[in-house]
């Protein structure tokens, strides 16, 4: 017979259940049913969240190329002041998002330090454009994707690197063969987590990129810009957000997680 | 661990009852909701009116007007809504949570912004339809985009902005930061961003001028202190604050 469940777990997880949920139920219960169709297929939410899903996307795939190696780096290697290095990798995830997109700014605008000479050398400016949009978001949500892999990195047994070492393999083919395999799991919950944040994105995209429709509004800084005159639409825009987001998550799951 | 207890209680009973020293009556705290554009004069208000009342205390809540009319109508614990336009205010009067009418206590021009040293050399607002410069304004949903909108009509004038920011604050940041080479914001946000920030007049600002309305709230938990303070906004020293912050007299 199973024991019991203990109460001292299951009634503050009941309690955490409901906290996260009911504030997505009242969003469903106020959402304005009757002219929610017609809002939906509207060109302005199709074109919003057509440019969030693909933001988002190019921001994880940014995370992806650059996040894995850091994470490799600082679980794997022997660099002094690896501890500090992990430390500052997460500086984005406490600094209030606005603020990333004014230092984003300082940096990468164009009069920032090296934003001046992308724009004097090249003509490539980035704030207000797409591409700001994804560096913003990539900015903001890398640091999800780095502890989670390595996390992952440093859960995994050595040794099966070791022997791959010892039976010839370079540590690039290494990599590539034993070590990526056997993280996988949080190599891909790391991706799920940095879609995620970089869908949500607001502060630091509508401070670096600004909005424009189109070009920049992503689906939150149209819900954000929405609640100023008409809350109704704000609503049909966070549920579609919702709806879209979960299925991708949900969709991801079944294909990866609990294959 | 009962000296802990008595001046925790001393503690409490100071906060609850403080004691009328300055004479004039008003005491307490008193919640002010004020517009974003707001921020600096209404801060130096808020501590002149501490001093000419010792027993009160005022707690600001600066933000878009629209997000503080909703925070309003949902029930915030506020003593006096400031709005940066009336629109906002009426929606606060529609549900009732006004005692008394709302008064006009300041207007608003709107001017052309450019950072320091004028580096795309905007000099009047026809130059918003240029392409090659870059331009922000406010949403048109928030006053300040809407205020834009009327100007641009007015002159018949189709700008080419690069940004449409959530609020005047941000559109201001933009130019500091050289970000963008004009903007159209408030006079008085001008005048806050210091001398990184340059102002231009034009005529056709006249033609969108924004009343600021003020109010005491009828949830108010503080009434008498959320009179004396809509009071003191419309007195001669607030008059002073307001222009010297680059507000016209209504």
């Amino acid at each position: 017979m199973r024991s019991r469940l203990p109460v001292v777990l299951v009634l503050p997880a009941v309690v955490g259940l409901a906290f996260l949920l009911v504030p997505l139920a009242g969003l469903l219960i106020r959402a304005p049913w009757a002219t929610l169709p017609a809002q939906l297929f509207s060109e302005e939410v199709g074109q919003a969240l057509r440019l969030s899903l693909v933001c988002a996307s190019l921001a994880t795939v940014v995370c992806l190329v650059l996040g894995v190696p850091l994470a490799w780096l600082l679980a794997r290697s022997d660099l002094p002041g690896r501890g500090l290095l992990r430390a500052l990798v997460t500086v984005p995830l406490v600094l209030p998002p606005v603020v990333g997109g004014v230092a984003l700014l300082l940096v990468l605008g164009r009069r920032g330090l090296i934003g001046e000479h992308l724009d004097q050398w090249f003509g490539i400016s980035l704030p207000f454009t797409t591409a700001g949009v994804v560096l913003a978001e990539a900015f903001v949500a890398m640091p999800f994707l780095v502890i989670s892999v390595e996390g992952a990195l440093r859960a995994a047994d050595p040794r099966y690197e070791e022997a791959a070492a010892t039976l010839g393999a370079s540590r690039w083919l290494t990599f590539r063969r034993v070590t990526l395999p056997s993280i996988m799991p949080g190599v891909v919950a790391g991706t799920v987590l940095c879609w995620a944040r970089a869908l949500g994105e607001f502060g630091a995209t509508i401070t670096f990129a600004g909005n424009f429709p189109g070009r920049t509004t992503t689906m939150p800084l149209a819900v954000y810009l929405a609640l100023e005159s008409d809350p109704d639409a704000a609503i049909v825009l966070s549920i579609v957000l919702l709806f879209v987001s979960v299925a991708v998550l949900a969709g991801l799951r079944d294909r990866w997680i609990s294959a | 661990m009962r000296k802990v207890l008595a001046v925790a209680a001393l503690l409490l009973a100071g906060c609850a009852s403080p004691a009328p020293t300055g004479g004039t009556g008003i005491s307490g705290q008193v919640t002010v909701f004020a517009a974003a554009s707001l921020t600096e004069s209404f801060r130096e208000l808020g501590a002149e009116f501490e001093a000419a009342n010792p027993a009160a205390m005022v707690t600001f809540n600066f933000a878009g007007s629209s997000a503080l009319a909703q925070q309003i109508n949902q029930g915030a614990p506020a003593d006096v809504f400031a709005s940066a336009a009336p629109a906002n205010m009426k929606q606060v009067t529609d549900t009732g949570a006004v005692t008394a009418a709302p008064v006009t206590f300041a207007r608003n021009t709107l001017q052309i912004a450019v950072p320091k040293g004028n580096p795309g050399k905007v000099t009047g607002l026809a130059d918003f339809a240029k392409a090659d410069l870059k331009i922000a304004l406010c949403a048109e949903q928030v006053p300040c985009g809407a205020a834009a909108k009327k100007v641009f009509e007015a002159a018949k004038i189709t700008p080419a902005p690069d940004t449409l920011e959530q609020d005047v604050k941000a559109v201001l940041t933009k130019v500091s930061l050289g970000e963008v080479d004009a903007a159209l914001v408030y006079r008085t946000d001008v005048h806050a961003a210091g001398d990184k920030v340059e102002g231009e007049d034009f005529a056709e600002a006249s033609g969108a001028v924004n009343d600021y309305p003020v109010a005491p709230l009828a949830k108010a938990p503080n009434p008498a202190a959320a009179k004396a303070f809509v009071d003191y906004v419309r007195s001669a020293k607030g008059r002073k604050v307001l222009s010297e912050a680059g507000f016209a007299a209504p």
